[in-house]
């Protein structure tokens, strides 16, 4: 897959053969859906993020666009932005889709009382018109990652919150509401048609455990869960899909206030951190990974602590449920 | 009782489900043993602060003071000077 050097093991280290990967992943999912999963077609839920246009278009190349059903799915904290990117892609393509705002379900189930009523306990002049958003740190400092509250008052002012477990744990459980509930719709939507529901993590998603157990963690299929986040901008390029997708930076639109993936999650940008997956997966020192992003050897290596200590924060997350005794008669 | 005691049954009962006090070094990194993953290592930081008080900085929140407890006795008992 990669044409490497050998006095730098970077160059070259996610460049692949895009033509080839579409049709190895193309020939994957129908394979998956004719011996395994047994559906047939597919449902994705777009976001207007490159990793859900990516799917759609692949799910598009391997079946063909009468066999792909398109959800858009916002809700009161999206963007208006990605939702016009995601219009923008389904016609793109010419799919069938629907649009179905998820905020007054969202509202009913307590997704956002819930979160703001934590949110008060850390500021308590919070309210509705207020926006705010979870900002990750420690992690490429050595600390343990620790979490801050970031919310904007109606008059502009910000104010910046250490969020303790309890009220972190509280605001990432309601939100988690908002892909639960994407779910259902997915899922609903492949019971009525028959067909399979796709799910969009990248590499860096799917290894860090960036997902929501059975909110968009779950799927039947997930067709580019093993390419890089920089790959997967290199296929939405391959693929033709919009200028306006391409272009647009990642975002996690799960937060009032603009929130990116590595504001959120991950220590460095995604193209830092494809970077540093990879060289930990190739046993590439900490101190060469250090020249390669500009940084020290020491942050070098907490990337890489970090790295690993996600994978098992999230191990759990990949988990079928636990049996207590095997039942032989069922093999998966 | 002596909060070497206390750490060690809140970590004994909640994360290894035994009062078994062999299953448990004082010594055992929480995180190389598996004991603790980085979210249970919070949890602690949350029982720290709400049984002793103890407020733990943005910059203390690092293994070398929270990752057995030894480490995190001598941490509390160091802040508590």
């Amino acid at each position: 897959m990669s044409t490497q050097d050998m006095n730098n093991p970077f160059k070259g280290a996610l460049d692949f053969d895009k033509e080839k990967e579409v049709e190895k992943i193309s020939n994957g999912i129908k394979a998956a859906l004719r011996d395994r999963v047994k559906r047939r077609g597919l449902v994705v839920a777009v976001s207007g993020g490159i990793d859900s246009s990516v799917s759609l278009a692949l799910s598009v190349e391997a079946l063909g666009v009468n066999k792909v059903y398109a959800l858009l799915l916002p809700e009161r904290d999206s963007s208006g932005e990605t939702g016009d990117r995601g219009l923008e892609l389904v016609k793109h393509f010419g799919v069938e889709y629907e649009e179905k705002n998820i905020a007054s379900t969202l509202e009913a189930i307590g997704c956002y009382s819930e979160r703001d009523a934590a949110i008060k306990r850390v500021i308590p002049s919070y309210n509705d018109e207020w926006k705010s958003k979870i900002v990750i740190t420690g992690g490429l400092d050595g600390q343990f990652n620790h979490f801050l509250l970031v919310a904007k008052a109606p008059d502009g002012t910000m104010h910046e919150e250490s969020l303790r477990l309890k009220e972190y744990m509280q605001i990432v459980a309601a939100t988690n509401f908002k892909q639960r509930i994407r779910k259902t719709l997915e899922y609903y939507h492949a019971d009525r048609l028959n067909y399979a529901v796709v799910g969009t993590p990248n590499r860096l998603e799917y290894d860090q455990g960036f997902f929501v157990k059975n909110g968009d963690g779950s799927a039947d299929i997930k067709p580019i869960a093993h390419l890089y986040k920089t790959q997967v901008y290199a296929m939405a390029e391959h693929l033709g899909l919009p200028e306006s997708i391409r272009n647009a930076p990642p975002t996690t639109d799960t937060y009032s206030l603009s929130q990116s993936q590595e504001e959120f999650y991950f220590a460095l940008p995604y193209q830092k951190m494809d970077v540093a997956l990879w060289a930990l997966n190739h046993g590439v020192k900490a101190e060469d990974l250090a020249v390669e992003l500009g940084v020290t050897p020491e942050q070098a290596e907490y990337v890489y602590k970090d790295i690993e200590a996600k994978r098992k924060t999230t191990a759990s997350l990949h988990l079928k449920p636990q049996l207590m005794e095997q039942v032989k008669e069922i093999q998966v | 009782m002596a909060i070497r005691e206390e750490l060690r049954d809140y970590v004994l009962d909640n994360y290894l489900f035994t009062d078994d006090q062999s299953k448990l070094k004082d010594d055992d990194s929480f995180l190389e043993t598996g004991i603790l993953d980085s979210n249970g290592v919070m949890e602690v930081i949350f029982f720290l602060e709400d049984e002793y008080g103890v407020a733990v900085a943005q910059e203390e929140m690092v293994p070398e003071n929270l990752d057995s407890i030894s480490r995190i006795v001598s941490f509390v008992e160091a802040k508590n000077g």
